[in-house]
């Protein structure tokens, strides 16, 4: 016979036989899939970017598709679209899609607190911090040295006069700079929040008074004068529930240090 | 030599001597792709180890049953290529059905095995050393666990790295390269000491 006819039947035959064994297998050991996930998994990007607290769009799908996830505005990738699409596929209401930004719980800049000590070492907050809690009178605040602006994937943090600041406009929201602030003075905080508490410290007033002058004292005038009482002060530091705040600013007029904002 | 002592040799020089990734420089994409991680170091290296040694067995019944009598073995690389990927998807799919933890724990680096050129590596070699069966299939479970020792030592040493601070122009993947190198010159220590401990 010709040898290439040979080689061509051969390499054919087990191409063939390859293929006919993998149609069976996907046929006979099929895995039964919810019918509710391929039509979710299509409404979502499928950008596989995280944001959802999944890992990637399929994830999120299936935990959609196994009731272990309420929520169908977590996709923030997707926007407005995509939870419009997703109310359809699970008939569940839309609901809008809550826009979060990063927040720097710190004012106290160079004009409004000291140093304790001259700090040579390496620059970057995780080290200045493991000598004497930084090098600033207060042990809460912003060390400023940036580790948050080195990781932010969009260059939206800058370090100004010693205390990081983010650009709103620019934030989106993954929470590195979260994750990597030693002091954890960085969160996320609605877009639309109408106020946020500037200071992190949680020791006595008088004690505050003597180290910052845009530091909270913890003495309750917001959570006091607060109607949806949305404000409490725990360890001398107010914290506002956003999920109760109504945004009258009430709390921001009576507060003495002007440190809610 | 007896034929468990040349096992043994196999053995030996696959996972020290001859090691794919530090001696032969075999599979040196998913070596530095993987060895971020130990976790992912894990699966990749359980993974290799079961695919090659599948792939062993079916690669070397192949080539004994249906290419040598038919005078084709020049289409080695080819067919195994092909019988390699379908193998890898065919194992997927049971794995799916019936094991169901296995499936998850290897996750993502079983499809991806399918481009690993250390695969098909093992099988051509078993071939040019023309190993008998069960020879292949130790060939090729050794090969396996000599990839995994590689990338699991090697991700040690990045995790070191991580640490470390080289000049700007060498940071990222120059310094991993470079110690990908002196990874391997330890290696060279082995050199020679197979074939005087099993003669």
């Amino acid at each position: 016979m010709n040898p290439v006819l040979v080689a061509v039947l051969v390499l054919g035959g087990v191409g063939l036989v390859c293929a006919v064994l993998l149609v069976v297998a996907s046929k006979f050991m099929a895995v039964p899939v919810d019918e509710r996930f391929p039509k979710i998994r299509e409404c979502l990007p499928g950008a596989n970017c995280g944001g959802c607290g999944y890992a990637g769009c399929d994830g999120y799908a299936n935990a959609l598709v196994d009731g272990s996830e309420e929520k169908i505005n977590k996709c923030v990738a997707g926007g407005a679209a995509v939870v419009e699409a997703l109310a359809k596929a699970t008939g569940k209401e839309a609901e809008a899609i809550e826009e979060k930004v990063a927040y720097v719980h710190c004012k106290g800049d160079c004009n409004a607190t000291q140093k304790k000590a001259e700090y040579n070492g390496t620059k970057t907050c995780k080290a200045s911090k493991l000598l004497f809690g930084g090098e600033g009178t207060c042990t809460f605040g912003c060390l400023g040295y940036g580790d948050c602006a080195a990781v932010c994937p969009e260059q939206a943090i800058n370090v100004i006069n010693g205390v990081a600041h983010v650009n709103g406009a620019r934030c989106i929201a993954c929470g590195q700079c979260v994750s990597v602030c030693p002091q954890k003075i960085v969160t996320l905080i609605p877009k639309a929040a109408a106020v946020k508490v500037t200071c992190s410290n949680k020791e006595k007033g008088p004690v505050v008074m003597k180290k910052c002058t845009a530091g909270c004292i913890g003495c309750g005038l917001c959570m006091r004068n607060c109607p949806a009482e949305a404000i409490k002060v725990e360890g001398f530091l107010a914290a506002i529930d956003y999920e109760k705040c109504i945004g009258c600013g009430k709390c921001r007029e009576v507060c003495p240090k002007k440190c809610i904002l | 030599m007896s034929d468990g002592a040349k096992l043994l040799l196999i053995a030996f020089s696959m996972i020290f001597t001859e090691n794919y990734v530090l001696v032969q420089f075999i599979a040196i994409c998913p070596f530095l792709g993987v060895s971020k991680n130990f976790d992912s170091c894990i699966g990749m290296s359980g993974a290799v180890i079961f695919v090659m040694t599948l792939a062993s067995a079916v690669t070397w019944t192949i080539y004994n049953f249906l290419l040598e009598p038919f005078g084709l073995t020049y289409l080695q690389t080819i067919v195994f290529i092909l019988v390699i990927a379908a193998l890898v998807q065919f194992v997927e799919i049971v794995l799916k059905k019936y094991i169901k933890p296995l499936y998850k724990a290897l996750g993502i680096y079983l499809p991806l095995i399918t481009t690993n050129c250390a695969v098909l590596a093992v099988t051509i070699l078993n071939i040019d050393e023309s190993y008998n069966f069960i020879e292949s299939c130790v060939d090729g479970a050794t090969a396996g666990i000599g990839f995994g020792l590689a990338l699991i030592l090697f991700c040690g040493v990045r995790k070191a790295l991580e640490r470390a601070k080289p000049p700007k122009c060498f940071e990222g993947l120059p310094i991993t390269l470079v110690a990908a190198a002196l990874t391997s010159m330890t290696f060279m220590g082995f050199a020679g000491i197979a074939d005087n401990l099993f003669h």
